[in-house]
């Protein structure tokens, strides 16, 4: 059996770890578990190992006092990592970027297709229709269809109005 | 609306009587849906403070509801340790909400179908509880109990994401769908890994009787979606469903082929089963999960003539710790409940007479194959 990390030399140490309940395990050769600090298993978790986010973590302890955190919550990446929760709602923004693979390695996939608040349906339907006038406009405007341009410039304005008079959603980056 | 949660819950022999489609097979049905005020931290992050604070909004808010018009509700530090481990044997609050106490609370409707945890890992937790196969109906009761809170609520949601969890594997849909399964064949034919390999492969968990963490109990196996974003809500529902009619399936043809093959090994199981049940002294909760569930198999295959089901399924709540100890005024340490356990056992046994000795025609609970044995 070959090493996970290096794919090269013997795997001789054997790693098996719960991860959200379900069973992780992961085999390291000598220097590659030493370098992934795998002798000390109180400071080694398997979940960073798999989700490559020991790395962040070093990154990180190199410049310390710039860790990320939540503005809202205090939330800290550390935080995460331990309790793999996030603090508030804002924390998904704010993490953003780390919970990226971690999300496309749990789901099906990373965009929300259920059900979404009856507040918020009239919003989605707007900020689609405004996308779909501006794709229309620009395409009028390409072709010098000048009248068509004006109407669906307004139609644009009318729509945008209303959907700053809409009740919003998170905040997405 | 005053009365302790014991004068309100069914009585279990009651309870157990609940029947449902395909409920040979699958015990129950349930789906959960997570939920997070979007201006408050999450239970795990938040102070005392703001828990407290959901509370007030979220309680009355779930009291309002139509469905809840006669409920039971409380605070988790208005309720003893005991009432919590009824609540978790009954399968009503999860392991983690009963460890719960003050900022938490609990609302259940008169039915028992509907059951909803504010300040649990997130600050609602709703479950809508169906017995049988009916997650569909699970679903759209929760659905609608859903869009009826989120009116008054703001709840926390992006368009991107979806519904925000304390924890990323409930993102989007926060849809948890999942049925609790008696597979004793699947076991006994030492078939059931293979299986959870399986189903595992297709995305969903299989986990114990109490859930995440848990052992396998009595043959009780709960399945349940692992993925919650990217997908729609009766895009899930089905998934399970079709997963679950195959699970049926398999169990079917097991006991069907272990009464054809190895018709010995099977009445040796359930004849064992019984012997012990039905004359033991002194039995541990865990061995008695075990063997009420080649009991259930046993009335299933019409083994115990003029045996109902819901006896088996009383037995397999009433004997466990929190329900043992109800009723009896002196707190029974573990050894004493193993002998009132056993006392009890063969007292609600006294009447069952011992298996027959080979499949004749249906029992009560619908029979299995009809194929006679050789004796």
């Amino acid at each position: 059996m070959l090493c996970n990390v290096c794919k090269e030399n013997e795997a001789t140490v054997h790693l098996t770890q719960m991860i959200e309940g379900k069973i992780k395990k992961v085999d390291l050769c000598e220097p590659c578990s030493k370098s992934k600090g795998v002798d000390d298993p109180t400071g080694f978790s398997l979940a960073d190992l798999l989700l490559g986010l020991g790395a962040a973590q070093e990154s990180q302890a190199a410049t310390p006092g710039l860790e990320l955190s939540c503005p809202q919550c205090g939330h800290t990446q550390a935080d995460f990592k331990k309790s793999g929760r996030l603090g508030c709602p804002r924390c998904y923004e704010v993490f953003r970027e780390g919970l990226e693979g971690l999300l496309k390695s749990m789901h099906k996939g990373t965009k929300h297709v259920g059900k979404v608040p009856l507040s918020l349906q009239e919003n989605k339907t707007m900020k689609e229709r405004l996308k779909a006038l501006q794709g229309e406009l620009e395409a009028a405007v390409c072709r010098e269809d000048f009248e068509s341009a004006a109407t669906l410039r307004d139609k644009i304005k009318q729509t945008s109005d209303r959907l700053q008079s809409l009740p919003v959603a998170q905040p997405e980056s | 609306m005053s009365s302790t949660i014991h004068d309100f819950l069914i009585p279990a022999g009651e309870a157990a009587k609940r029947s449902g489609p395909a409920d040979k097979i699958v015990l129950s049905s349930r789906v959960r849906l997570a939920r997070n005020l979007k201006q408050f931290p999450f239970p795990g992050t938040g102070k005392k403070s703001d828990r407290l604070k959901v509370l007030d909004v979220l309680r009355p808010a779930v009291e309002g509801l139509p469905q809840m018009a006669e409920r039971f509700s409380d605070t988790l530090d208005n309720l003893t340790p005991m009432d919590k481990q009824i609540l978790v044997e009954r399968h009503l609050v999860s392991r983690e909400h009963a460890a719960k106490g003050a900022g938490s609370g609990l609302v259940i409707n008169r039915e028992e179908t509907l059951c909803v945890m504010i300040n649990e890992e997130d600050h609602l937790r709703m479950q809508s509880l169906r017995p049988g196969l009916q997650l569909r109906e699970a679903w759209r009761t929760l659905d609608n109990v859903d869009s009826a809170l989120e009116g008054p609520l703001d709840f926390a949601f992006s368009f991107e994401l979806g519904y925000l969890t304390a924890c990323p594997t409930n993102l989007g849909t926060g849809i948890r769908v999942s049925a609790m399964l008696h597979l004793p064949a699947l076991v006994l034919s030492e078939q059931i890994n293979q299986i959870i390999q399986a189903v595992n492969k297709l995305g969903l968990a299989v986990r114990g009787l109490y859930g995440e963490g848990t052992e396998a109990l009595g043959n009780v196996f709960q399945v349940s979606n692992q993925m919650t974003l990217g997908e729609t809500e009766s895009d899930i529902v089905e998934r399970i469903n079709k997963v679950l009619a195959q699970l049926i399936d398999h169990e079917e043809n097991a006991r069907a082929s272990l009464l054809e093959k190895k018709p010995s090994m099977l009445f040796n199981h359930v004849g064992r089963a019984y012997g012990i049940v039905a004359n033991a002294h002194c039995i541990s909760s865990k061995e008695t999960m075990n063997l009420l569930s080649l009991m259930r198999l046993g009335v299933d295959l019409g083994l115990f003539p003029g045996v109902q089901r819901s006896l088996v399924d009383e037995l397999f709540v009433i004997t466990q710790p929190a329900h043992l100890q109800l009723g009896l005024s002196e707190k029974l340490t573990a050894e004493e409940r193993d002998l009132a356990r056993a006392d009890m056992l063969r007292e609600r046994l006294k009447q069952v007479r011992r298996p027959a000795q080979s499949v004749s025609g249906g029992g009560s609970g619908g029979g299995g194959a009809d194929k006679p044995s050789k004796t």
